[in-house]
């Protein structure tokens, strides 16, 4: 099974111009225990997509949402000149297709 | 019981009239909205321009007025058009002068000026009292004398100062988004704890429904230990998933909130639903911080930029695509030496952003399949729009020809859709601050102004 087939909502944001957070929302807290306590989406996975170490990459469990939620540093400061997604809306791609077992 | 409207998310972005008299039948303690962001990039506080026109700003803001005036209620708007610099406040001070004259409407105005001088700035540095936060560029004062401007995001005390000298209206420079929501029922007494967690699930306006369709108002309603969200608009509803993930949107933790004066903690919060669309939130903490901060927001000019925008339909240039574009890009900086001599290459920088590729996601661009097209855009960004625009031209010129081995005699490998090809984009600014100060006191970095409007 693939993350969005199993997510209401996956998306990525700004968290200010230095900082991408990204939420996956489950559809139901059933789905969201067993991602969470199955550990798929973990640190070192970002560290690779994102090509990043592993210790900046800050992950959340968020219950009360049944959300996960996943900040990164920005791989460049939001609109400057080499930066390709001024809002960072478009970063959550490779999570989409995330497979879950 | 204090109760809360929240017109829109963002000024300018609009809210359904319809709406705001239905949620103004609920006689609020008074009218907020935010109206400002960083998401849409350092333009704005860079320039000084602004996010939407100020026909939009204008429609928002002479409904808010009106209704805040028949009401006898303060109307109070944050980060004034986009950035909150000093320019940005005074337009949006001259809409609301504007407003009371077209409508005969009368008030007294604070205006609170969120722009710091920069020797202020300079001597908290010496002092040691600007600090880094996360993944913060370098800071010194080179940085400091760069930025095109500088903003403090303003806390509740200046909102409350402005309140307490008899404030109707209050437009404030840049603000924390919260701050604009948690001032009054803060200044009459509530638990700081259910002001700070109620702000953060207004600022947004609507957001916090469970299916948000356009923008539009919400409202809030007060007690010491608790607060119940309900939206005005009877298509919206809010549950309790749909309360708690706002906590989510643009903070990079759920849990905490940081505000110039404490943090907020949402470890303990319950959200219940009251009915089928409102929900009481309850069981937040607000710890005081031992230092007070500001925190800081700069922009600084990056260079001027010439783009062009083409596309690549040829299957044999889209089989070796990478080798022809890395060949295409050494063949125009070539001829960039050629034209404009050795010195050229600390002045400029080319970049191209390919799309259907990786445009979105640049080098982390995982996937390695291309289609049956790709869109192109060459970037040169020089310290002047005419030495900008100079190169671009030797770029466009270069680029459109370029060969592949295949084909023999020449080619014209990409198409351009406008004459001419190179578009000045103007200015691009550079996001140079991620800092907080310490003020000796909340307000010694906030300038307020009075005045009767009429």
């Amino acid at each position: 099974m693939k993350l969005w087939q199993i997510a209401k909502l996956i998306r990525s944001k700004n968290s200010g111009p230095f900082e991408l957070t990204f939420d996956v929302i489950m559809k139901d807290r059933a789905t969201y225990e067993k991602v969470r306590d199955a550990g798929v989406i973990n640190a070192q996975w970002f560290a690779r997509t994102y090509r990043l170490r592993p210790e900046v990459v800050s992950i959340i469990n968020y219950d009360a949402a049944a959300a996960i939620k996943i900040t990164i540093p920005r791989p460049t400061i939001s609109g400057d000149i080499d930066d390709s997604d001024v809002f960072g809306g478009q970063q959550y791609g490779p999570l989409v297709d995330l497979e879950i077992p | 019981m204090i109760r809360v409207l929240s017109a829109t998310g963002m000024l300018g972005s609009g809210f359904r009239e319809e709406t705001l008299k239905r949620a103004m039948a609920l006689r609020p303690d008074f009218i907020g909205a935010d109206s400002g962001s960083t998401d849409p990039g350092p333009y704005y506080l860079g320039s000084g321009d602004t996010h939407f026109s100020d026909s939009a700003y204008k429609r928002d803001l002479r409904l808010m007025l009106r209704a805040g005036r028949a009401a006898g209620i303060p109307v109070i708007v944050g980060s004034a058009c986009t950035a909150g610099i000093d320019a940005q406040l005074e337009r949006l001070v001259g809409i609301a002068r504007d407003i009371a004259r077209e409508d005969k409407l009368q008030f007294k105005l604070a205006a609170i000026h969120s722009e710091p001088d920069r020797g202020y700035l300079k001597r908290k540095l010496k002092e040691g009292r600007i600090t880094p936060l996360a993944n913060a560029p370098r800071l010194d004062e080179g940085v400091i004398e760069r930025a095109s401007h500088i903003v403090g995001l303003a806390g509740i005390e200046p909102y409350i100062e402005a309140l307490e000298h008899g404030a109707e209206v209050i437009i404030a420079g840049r603000s924390s988004d919260t701050s604009i929501f948690a001032a009054l029922p803060v200044m009459r007494g509530c638990n700081p704890a259910t002001a700070w967690h109620m702000a953060k699930i207004l600022e947004c306006g609507a957001a916090c429904v469970v299916q948000r369709k356009y923008p539009d108002c919400m409202v809030a309603t007060l007690a010491d230990d608790h607060f119940v969200v309900e939206p005005p608009n009877l298509e919206y509803r809010c549950d309790p998933v749909s309360v708690a993930s706002h906590n989510l949107y643009e903070n990079s933790t759920p849990y905490e909130l940081i505000e110039p004066s404490g943090v907020l903690s949402t470890v303990e919060a319950r959200y219940e639903a009251l009915s089928d669309r409102a929900v009481r939130v309850c069981g937040s903490t607000f710890r005081k911080s031992e230092r007070y901060t500001i925190k800081l927001e700069g922009a600084e000019l990056a260079g001027f930029q010439s783009i062009i925008i083409g596309a690549v339909r040829d299957p044999v240039i889209l089989r070796q695509f990478d080798s022809w574009l890395a060949g295409l890009e050494r063949a125009c900086k070539d001829r960039i030496r050629a034209v404009f001599g050795e010195d050229i290459e600390e002045k400029y920088k080319f970049h191209v952003r390919v799309f259907g590729k990786n445009a979105a996601m640049g080098p982390l661009e995982p996937e390695t399949a291309i289609g049956h097209e790709l869109g192109l855009l060459f970037q040169v960004t020089a310290q002047t729009q005419d030495l900008a625009t100079a190169l671009m031209k030797s770029v466009g010129h270069m680029a459109v020809h370029y060969p592949v081995p295949e084909w023999s005699g020449l080619i014209t490998s990409i198409a351009y859709p406008y004459s001419p090809a190179e578009i000045a984009r103007g200015a691009s600014y550079r996001f140079s601050l991620n800092h907080v100060v310490e003020p000796a006191s909340p307000l010694e970095m906030f300038r307020i102004e009075y005045e009767t409007v009429r």
